[in-house]
């Protein structure tokens, strides 16, 4: 059976060119960076031209970026590296409700160590206003973790309103922006942000490669501890092969970037004005501030987690909410502080788009998805409404 | 340990939480851009730097003015000295 992949959130395939440019690197030259000789110095060689170009994406100085293993540690470093390098000046934190688990568990970790954290809500297109923040803000306040996008209702943050709050007031600002890098144009200047998350697998680079910008003169406590890699700021021999693909792939997104979009947005158009035809459907997120691959729906009366089974039965991949809260079968946290109803909240469904979708898939999924809809709430006890559980659309955006 | 106060660097290098032995690739890598007779300022928290600094200096020919105790952190600094 033919396979549709709509969940290039969840990760992304190899570009061919990006492992080609890593091949090496898995074979002959296998050497350690810190080494002297020739095998080292070609790694480190390798390491610092892929600094450059991750650099250059996001339009930073290469001795700004500090390469990690992922994301979910970039996030872990900022936060934590940030709280504790600034704690004799005050030791209150702030992120968004929005944010993903490696940002929210590591602000439930400053909490458990004698911080304050303020968890901000965000309005029902998912939008954390500025405003907000700036009635957060205290004496004691160091640091502001909000995403630059969610992955989960691809809401586009205002990052450069809130920096202009924070910078008011002398506050470092992180933005996880691991959905968006890569993928729409991230400008570390213009966004006007101290730290901020990416990872090479959401933009067609390998896993196990990812980076935290960490604007010049920035103090950053380590997370991890051992030699001077990356300018004594995180340990451990670097993944070459994997920072090299990462390099290759922000070269091919910075060079393909507008290209990609001017594919990707109208596919993405076509699922969510389809399903705005479909009956109790809504969309999740922002409808104009949105990544452009990126379509998001809650589905009434009927659970995420059997579309996806009756949709991969068909071939189509997709996911719903989240990677890990779908796996809990927990209603997505980032769904509740939008204000949707935990029964609403129990039919989310994402799908993301990439570069190996055709048309024609498309096609397929708007045609096999409201079918799958239709078969699902024929079965469903909640097909004549939630009876005396909570009605939750009017929190959605899109709703006719 | 030499103990200075408001002393005028020309060039300072911030290296706090950077871990050992960044304070001694740092020193060499700065001492290295200064003209014989300007002076490097060095911020670290890293106390091994106490015993490591006045000895590097000690065998590079360079001077070593002193270490100030800002508290939370030392500022070390080092004289270039012409060869």
């Amino acid at each position: 059976m033919k396979k549709y992949y709509f969940d290039h959130v969840a990760t992304n395939p190899l570009h061919p060119e990006v492992l080609e440019a890593m091949m090496p690197y898995l074979k002959e030259e296998f050497g350690n960076p810190l080494s002297v000789y020739e095998y080292g110095m070609t790694a480190k060689n390798a390491i610092e031209q892929a600094r450059e170009k991750v650099a250059f994406l996001v339009n930073a100085k290469p001795a700004e970026i500090i390469f990690t293993a992922s994301g979910a540690e970039a996030n872990n470093f900022a936060l934590r590296g940030i709280a504790l390098a600034r704690q004799n000046e005050g030791k209150h934190v702030i992120v968004s409700r929005m944010e993903h688990h490696s940002v929210l568990n590591s602000a439930r970790f400053l909490e458990k160590s004698g911080f304050a954290v303020t968890y901000l809500s965000v309005d029902k297109a998912g939008l954390l206003d500025p405003e907000a923040v700036k009635k957060a803000i205290t004496k004691e306040t160091t640091v502001i973790s909000v995403t630059h996008a969610s992955s989960e209702v691809g809401t586009i943050e205002p990052i450069k309103e809130i920096v202009k709050v924070a910078k008011e007031r002398n506050i470092t600002v992180h933005t996880d922006a691991v959905a968006t890098t890569g993928n729409i144009p991230v400008d570390v200047k213009d966004l006007g942000v101290d730290l901020l998350s990416m990872a090479a697998h959401q933009f067609y680079g390998p896993k196990g490669a990812a980076a935290l910008y960490v604007k010049q003169g920035t103090r950053i406590v380590p997370l991890i501890y051992g030699g001077i890699q990356e300018s004594g700021r995180r340990a451990g021999t670097e993944n070459v092969p994997a920072v090299v693909g990462m390099g290759k792939a922000a070269e091919l997104a910075r060079a393909e970037m507008q290209e990609r979009i001017a594919y990707l947005r109208p596919l993405r158009d076509r699922i969510i004005d389809t399903m705005a035809g479909v009956e109790r459907v809504y969309l999740t997120g922002d409808r104009a501030n949105r990544l452009p691959a990126h379509a998001s729906f809650c589905v009434e009366y009927i659970e995420g987690e059997a579309m996806l089974l009756l949709l991969a039965a068909k071939g189509i991949f997709s996911a719903s909410g989240s990677a890990c809260s779908s796996k809990a079968l927990k209603a997505s946290p980032v769904l509740l502080s939008m204000g949707i109803s935990s029964s609403l909240a129990q039919g989310s469904i994402v799908f993301s788009l990439g570069m190996g979708n055709t048309p024609q898939d498309v096609d397929y999924l708007v045609a096999e998805f409201p079918a799958v809809i239709k078969r699902l709430r024929e079965i469903s006890p909640y097909a004549k409404g939630w009876g005396d559980r909570e009605e939750g659309g009017e929190a959605c955006t899109v709703k006719e | 340990m030499k103990f200075v106060e408001n002393v005028k660097p020309d060039v300072t290098t911030d290296i706090v939480y950077m871990m050992c032995p960044m304070h001694l690739l740092k020193l060499e890598e700065q001492v290295k851009l200064l003209d014989p007779g300007q002076i490097l300022e060095i911020i670290t928290d890293y106390d091994g730097a106490l015993e490591d600094i006045p000895s590097w200096c000690e065998k590079t020919g360079n001077e070593f003015l002193g270490v100030e105790d800002s508290g939370d952190f030392f500022k070390f600094y080092i004289k270039k000295l012409a060869r």
